[in-house]
């Protein structure tokens, strides 16, 4: 089945690609490949028929986050870039802890029994996700809206450097 | 067949290897990446939620927008701060961070 075939290749696309932005040693690699985990979640998306957050993904995640972290790698990365993303010294104790987890939330998920909807789902999502965002969600949509306004703000002003009238 | 359970233990292992990223990391910079990876599972996992249990609404959805704008707004603060350290300090290496201990 064709839905089955794209969805393993997305998911080994995107654990492929998580895993070298954690295991590579130069940071700009990693960074790389998490715009490759980035538009591989989008093609998830979609699988989901999430269209508008498909879009989301690619825009924000792939577009302004990964470009972000660039800049933040290009700004402050001093000596030899090949060796710029190591491990600390809690590699191994960091590795059981992630693997203790990861079994512990598949066992959780593979025995609990969840009531599957057979639905179909939404033909499209913009229109719906306006009508919840304007109405049920007005509050935390304002909410959301002043965070990302202060976040900004305060981003300009750590960055750049206190003291300096410029 | 797809089932809502392979979601869910894709959206599992990227978070754990996420977390990886954030625990294991010298350099800030990856561990925010790392968080990154984090935030995108748990936004699979809402999504997944919302197409399998409840698909004739979008209340997943709004959650994962509203995940997409604190990750944003996480990412523009902590590079930020990340500067403005590097500046004072030359590094971004975490274990270098120690103002508190002496």
């Amino acid at each position: 089945m064709t839905s089955t075939i794209i969805f393993w290749l997305i998911a080994i696309i995107i654990m492929g690609s998580a895993l070298m932005v954690v295991l590579l040693r130069n940071i700009v690699h990693s960074a790389l490949f998490m715009v490759v985990t980035f538009v591989g979640v989008s093609g998830l998306y979609v699988m989901l028929q999430a269209d508008f957050l498909a879009a989301v993904q690619l825009l924000v995640y792939a577009g302004a986050i990964a470009i972000l972290l660039v800049f933040g790698v290009m700004l402050t990365v001093r000596g030899d870039i090949k060796y710029s993303n190591l491990f600390n010294r809690h590699k191994l104790t960091a590795a059981v802890v992630s693997l203790g987890l990861f079994l512990l939330i598949e066992k959780i998920i593979l025995s609990s029994d969840l009531i599957i909807s057979n639905k179909p789902a939404l033909e499209s999502t913009v229109g719906p996700i306006a009508d919840a965002m304007l109405t049920d969600y007005v509050i935390p949509f304002e909410a959301a809206a002043v965070l990302l306004l202060v976040a900004m703000v305060g981003a300009i002003l750590l960055a750049r450097g206190e003291g300096k009238p410029q | 067949m797809i089932t809502l359970y392979h979601y869910l233990i894709l959206g599992g292992f990227l978070f754990c290897i996420g977390l990886y990223g954030a625990l294991a990391k010298r350099s800030a910079v990856a561990v925010l990446m790392g968080i990154e990876l984090m935030l995108n599972a748990v936004n699979i996992n809402l999504l997944a939620f919302n197409r399998f249990l409840n698909p004739g609404e979008v209340s997943g959805h709004v959650f994962a927008i509203f995940v997409i704008v604190v990750a944003a707004a996480e990412v523009a603060v902590g590079l930020a701060l990340i500067i403005n350290i590097y500046r004072d300090r030359m590094t971004t290496q975490l274990d270098d961070f120690d103002w508190l201990k002496w």
